[in-house]
């Protein structure tokens, strides 16, 4: 036998390899499409989307959106994909400078900060999050009710009620808009290249000015500016109420994840090279300076890409929310399932509506890495 | 031993240096170190010294202590769930042949290929004999009977064990040279890394008896169980890659050159490396798994969180809601302190030896 008859012949093997793996998953497609006929007929179910215009008649926990029980299957799932995606994101946020803010502990010369930070990583990271989860929530729905709820300071009150705390008494838009002008700020005046202590200043400044002119334009005369929770009879009014689920979801999170992040970041720490830290010590540089100017953006590139994957786990993580009774979406999804039984179609919502996410992000990760490659290269 | 070790080399006068070298350092030492003693303080007197430990003592418990009698009274409940009270004790061996895998495992005298799978196949086995019986004048105990630690221990070995084949299969099939299977490969693992575990398992336990005959169904239990295990080799998958990533070519080609097949090539040359390679990520995702097999509370299996709270689910017993969840706090995280310890302990000998 010579050598392209031997070649032929693994080549003909492969094809039929192949071959083979395509026939057995078209069956396979093929006898799932024939019993879930065969299973949805008895059940006495007919398949399709149509399902989505009925209304679903029950209720759940939490939206950010205006929500009525006649409210559509459509409607609803959009409610928690919106719930999902709003506890990821603050989540993510709140876990990622919570995170860096440990894992820079960890990373410090002071014993006592190190100590503590190892502490917080290995009591939150080494727990089931669903155990934290249900933990926290019994503890809250143990809380004191609002009569008797605890006072954390001026106009913060904590009851088995969830979270009361004073907000801006302003439309809702009015608020968003002014939160994105600030943040905006903050970039602005860190371009600025003023000292630290001047921008902090003029940020204050625009804050209070763009309060006063928000306040003048748009709160109802007679009122003031900050709406307070005040205890009337047997519940709070005014202010804002963060409810039990929501705040139990944010804090368990929040803990596990920063922990996560946490040990990312000091990963990356003590991936800088010792002689550049020496060197910027030599230079006569400032821990914070050495910190700022040296360390962080050098462990960035190594943080970055473990730090997204993070942030695709916490986004899958807002699924617990089933467990303490958050109408994440797939607690929407799976009461849905109970109550209209469109099981195929639903799961392929939730399926569709993570990928969308999680893609996302990747994408994003993608792009920040590419950001911050060294450009010398 | 190592941390008395690090007791004995403890350098006072770089410690004095850290944490005292400036007023404001000095601040914040003494400030955190008397926060967190503080904490450990109260913790103490809550869980210790003003607890109250035995069952009959349940009147004298009060705000200030723990009230451990609600873990005397619930603990075989906690640990084994529904399972037949005087059966108990094939529960506690079946656990401990478990752990004993485990622990047996992490000896580096058993990383052989045939080694680490004779071991788990044997401890398995053997759990699977104690806890379902049927055999050996062993009265039957059906799956649905188990749970507590029991179950979250079962569900956590089958998994490792189904999981790490497929994982293995997974890589291979996405190294290789045909395109349809590369593809395949592909998809699975993209699409399982981008779903929460919890809608995999969803999937498996409500979805696939619609698709599937009714002849194939087969019992929710495994069909959870395969699931899981996918979820597992996905991520394995992906930390072999990295294995076979640190394998330079030239392995292979000088291989091929000796008239080596391609599975002499994988099981005498190549893969014991990867192993090597891939050990610390592969007990990372070990870990993982192990928290990750809480979640199965959701789709209604009893496992310990569920029973911990069938534990304090009854009106006596309800106020000692805390006791009980800690105490499962303690349980997981004893064992997932320990295996990350030792995951970290295995990254700084591989360190070491490459240097």
């Amino acid at each position: 036998m010579d050598v392209a008859e031997l070649k032929a012949r693994a080549q003909r093997r492969k094809l039929i390899i192949q071959g083979l793996i395509i026939a057995v998953t078209a069956l396979a497609v093929y006898g799932a499409i024939q019993s879930a006929k065969v299973n949805l007929s008895a059940l006495g179910l007919t398949s399709g989307f149509g399902f989505l215009e009925r209304s679903t008649g029950w209720s759940y926990s939490f939206s950010l959106i205006d929500r009525d029980i006649s409210d559509s299957y459509a409607r609803t799932l959009t409610i928690g994909f919106l719930n999902t995606l709003f506890v990821g994101a603050l989540t993510i946020v709140l876990s990622t400078i919570i995170g860096f803010l440990i894992g820079t502990f960890r990373d410090s010369r002071n014993p006592a900060l190190k100590t503590a930070a190892t502490v917080y990583t290995q009591i939150f990271r080494n727990i089931p999050l669903i155990l934290q989860g249900i933990f926290w929530y019994a503890i809250m729905i143990h809380l004191p009710g609002p009569r008797q709820a605890m006072s954390l300071s001026d106009g913060v009150f904590l009851s088995n009620r969830g979270l009361m705390v004073p907000v801006l008494n302003l439309p809702l838009v009015v608020a968003l808009v002014l939160v994105l002008i600030m943040i905006a700020a903050v970039f602005l005046l860190r371009k600025a290249r003023i000292g630290i202590f001047q921008s902090a200043i003029a940020w204050v400044g625009l804050l209070v000015l763009l309060l006063l002119v928000a306040s003048g334009l748009y709160v109802p005369t007679g009122e003031s500016v900050f709406s307070w929770p005040e205890l009337k009879g047997l519940r709070f009014v005014g202010g804002l109420t963060i409810s039990p689920e929501l705040l139990v979801m944010i804090i368990a999170i929040v803990l596990y994840g920063s922990a996560y992040i946490a040990e990312v970041v000091r990963g990356g720490l003590a991936e800088v090279p010792k002689g550049l830290i020496e060197a910027g010590e030599a230079l006569g540089l400032n821990q914070r300076a050495i910190w700022s100017r040296i360390k962080m953006p050098m462990a960035l590139r190594t943080i970055i890409p473990p730090l997204g994957n993070q942030w695709i786990f916490i986004m899958k993580a807002t699924t617990i929310g089933v467990a303490i009774g958050f109408s994440d979406l797939f607690y929407i999804v799976s009461t849905s399932i109970t109550q209209s039984g469109q099981t195929l179609e639903l799961i392929a919502i939730l399926m569709g509506c993570f990928l969308l996410v999680n893609f996302s992000i990747a994408q994003f990760v993608n792009w920040l890495n590419d950001k911050l490659k060294l450009k010398a290269h | 031993m190592a941390t008395v070790a690090m007791l004995g080399n403890f350098d006072w006068k770089q410690f004095k240096r850290r944490a005292f070298s400036t007023p404001a350092n000095s601040a914040i030492t003494i400030i955190v170190y008397a926060v967190l003693l503080w904490l450990v303080w109260t913790a103490i007197n809550w869980a210790l010294f003003n607890a109250v430990w035995s069952a009959e003592d349940v009147e004298q418990c009060s705000k200030e202590g723990a009230c451990w009698s609600v873990i005397d009274a619930r603990y075989r409940l906690i640990l084994f769930g529904l399972y037949p009270f005087d059966e108990h004790w094939r529960s506690t061996l079946a656990c401990l042949a478990i752990v004993g895998t485990i622990v047996l495992s992490c000896f580096p005298w058993t990383w052989t290929a045939k080694r680490l799978s004779v071991i788990w196949v044997v401890g398995f086995a053997a759990y699977y004999l104690l806890m379902e019986g049927g055999l050996l004048g062993l009265t039957q105990v059906t799956t649905d009977q188990w749970g507590g630690l029991a179950l979250t221990l079962f569900l956590f070995s089958s998994v490792v064990l189904i999981g790490m084949p497929m994982g293995l299969g997974l890589a291979l099939a996405r190294r290789s040279e045909m395109p349809v299977l590369r593809t395949f490969a592909s998809l699975v693992i993209d699409l399982i890394r981008s779903l929460p575990l919890l809608t995999t398992l969803f999937t498996a336990a409500v979805v696939m008896p619609i698709l599937l005959p009714s002849w194939l169904e087969g019992d929710k239990i495994w069909r959870v169980i395969i699931a899981f295990g996918l979820f597992f080799a996905c991520y394995q998958a992906e930390v072999l890659r990295g294995g076979f990533q640190a394998i330079p070519k030239g392995q292979f080609e000088a291989g091929k050159a000796l008239g080596l097949t391609y599975w002499q090539i994988l099981g005498r040359i190549v893969l014991p490396q990867v192993f090597r390679h891939a050990l610390p990520a592969t007990i990372n995702n070990v870990v993982v798994t192990f928290k990750e097999t809480a979640i199965v509370i959701i789709i209604g299996f009893f496992d310990i969180l569920a029973s911990a709270n069938a534990a304090f689910g009854t009106p006596e017993w309800a106020p000692y809601y805390l006791e009980v969840l800690i105490f499962v706090a303690l349980i997981y995280w004893v064992f997932l302190f320990g295996l990350g310890q030792y995951g970290e302990y295995l990254k700084r000998r591989m360190k070491v030896a490459e240097r």
